[in-house]
């Protein structure tokens, strides 16, 4: 189940549920001090624990070398959120094995050995753990971890020991934006050891009205309980979106719903569209998706729509580098065509 | 998103200048953005950043000035070098520096016990000890409701197992 590509449960308000964890292979240096050879030799061994496994879930597994990628290979890759961006300021030496789902990637020489995340569309946080639990099981079959009895398993960065897990969900919040409460509610959940981000990772500004909200802590509870502690507050935060659109409706249900069609008429109207303007009339349109005020259109073409219009996707759709401005008017005539499919 | 300049890294410096009421917004990478150098740069707080914090802040129980002899005997990463780049060479670099790392972990964890998943391999001790914990409530247990049959085998696994533990 692909996050772009597939529907997920309360897939409305909640966008992909991703599971990271971090590993390393007892013995050698972590990634940042690795000579050249041992990084090869860490590729070599992640890559055999997976792609030479006796599990079914083997054949499954395509493996990059990032050095193969040009800078739009690797980008598209960020954009589908299948490697982050410190895999790529590694390139030379990293590599990644990607399931053909795309629901699986296990980065190597990241910040860490191994980073392998799930992610799955809408909110099942549990289920992509149950499946990223397993492949982890698959790798540790031929590869011992750095683990310490006491701080659990050992990262090169003291913030991720433990569990070495991150939990995080990507939540479309327009509600609790326009009616201002995202920041008490992001206020909120910083104290019961959350934090929220935007769309791409840490450092990057809430577009469209996107915010991921992960665990700050990997060090003290079990994984179970970190999840659950992520999923009572997801839920808590789905019911506060909800409610704030439904005062947003009652306030002005004419204002309310102009924002929205207004949003649909720039989008299939627009001869060119900075990120930002798309990704916000996107935040606008999925509302109205979701609230039953525009038919015709489902929520998984809008995210695909959403992964199609990020820079990379746009370069590779053209076929050659383009300027900032040039981007604009690209990503304003892919929109229109998309949209005129199904409208 | 990509630089707007180089078109090459992520941007992840938003830059907006108003000059004379005219707006002008930018997505930068931060070397692009550095190099553009008319604007004090917003670094963002990043977990790392408050490390580093913690690091510098929790009373050091090694002087400073010695904390540049502290250094892993594996990979030879010393204390400072960690304190500026956040992140630990190797992992015997958590038993050389457990002195100073150990509070400074708890500080930003809360906590200095695992209590997630083990793996299979590297921690078998800990499975066996965690085994023998559940035995030993089933056992006192089983004693409280005087199945003391039931006692008794268990007893004899809790023995086996702390054998093995002992072997290790």
């Amino acid at each position: 189940m692909s996050w772009i590509n597939e529907s997920g449960p309360h897939n409305g308000i909640v966008m992909s549920s991703r599971i990271r964890i971090a590993r390393n292979i007892a013995g050698l240096p972590f990634p940042s001090i690795a000579s050249r050879e041992v990084s090869q030799k860490i590729v070599d061994t992640v890559r055999k624990s997976i792609l030479e496994s006796n599990s079914i879930l083997s054949r499954d597994f395509d493996f990059v070398l990032l050095k193969n990628l040009n800078d739009v290979g690797k980008y598209m890759l960020l954009e589908k959120h299948l490697l982050s961006p410190d895999l790529i300021e590694r390139a030379e030496v990293a590599a990644v094995l990607i399931n053909h789902n795309e629901e699986i990637s296990i980065m190597i020489n990241e910040e860490d050995h191994i980073r392998m995340q799930c992610i799955f569309p809408g909110f099942q946080v549990d289920k992509a753990w149950e499946l990223l639990n397993r492949v982890d099981d698959i790798v540790e079959e031929s590869i011992e971890y750095s683990f310490d009895e006491h701080l659990g398993y050992l990262t090169s960065c003291p913030t991720n020991v433990g569990t070495g897990m991150r939990a995080s969900v990507m939540m479309h919040l327009p509600g609790l934006v326009a009616t201002n409460y995202i920041n008490s509610v992001l206020h909120t959940i910083s104290k019961v050891g959350l934090t929220a981000r935007g769309l791409y990772g840490e450092g990057s500004e809430a577009l469209g009205d996107i915010y991921q909200i992960s665990n700050q802590i990997t060090l003290g509870p079990s994984e179970e309980e970190i999840i659950s502690s992520i999923n009572i507050a997801v839920r808590q935060m789905m019911e506060n979106e909800k409610m704030a659109r439904q005062a947003l409706v009652q306030s002005s249900k004419l204002e309310f719903e102009d924002r929205i069609w207004r949003a649909l008429g720039v989008l299939t109207h627009a001869r060119k569209l900075s990120l930002q303007e798309f990704m916000s009339m996107l935040s606008q349109v999925r509302l109205g998706v979701d609230m039953g005020i525009i038919g015709g259109i489902d929520m998984v073409m809008l995210n695909e729509l959403m992964v199609k219009c990020q820079p990379a996707h746009l370069q590779a759709y053209i076929g050659r580098e383009v300027n900032a401005e040039e981007l604009d008017v690209v990503r304003a005539d892919r929109v229109r065509n998309e949209l005129s499919k199904v409208i | 998103m990509l630089c707007q300049q180089c078109q090459k890294r992520p941007a992840t410096v938003h830059l907006t200048k108003i000059v004379n009421n005219h707006k002008t917004e930018l997505y930068l990478c931060e070397e692009c953005a550095r190099q553009k150098g008319d604007f004090k740069m917003f670094v963002p707080f990043s977990i790392n950043d408050l490390l580093t914090g913690f690091l510098d802040m929790d009373k050091a129980s090694v002087p400073v000035e010695q904390q540049g002899m502290l250094r892993c005997k594996t990979c030879g990463m010393d204390f400072m070098q960690f304190k500026k780049v956040g992140r630990l060479g190797c992992q015997d670099c958590y038993k050389y520096f457990a002195e100073e790392l150990t509070p400074v972990i708890k500080r930003v964890q809360g906590s200095i016990k695992h209590n997630g998943k083990v793996p299979r391999r590297a921690g078998v001790g800990l499975r066996i000890e965690r085994q023998v914990q559940q035995l030993k409530a089933q056992l006192q247990k089983a004693i409280e409701t005087e199945a003391f049959e039931e006692a008794a085998r268990l007893r004899d696994q809790i023995r086996e197992l702390e054998k093995q533990l002992g072997q290790q």
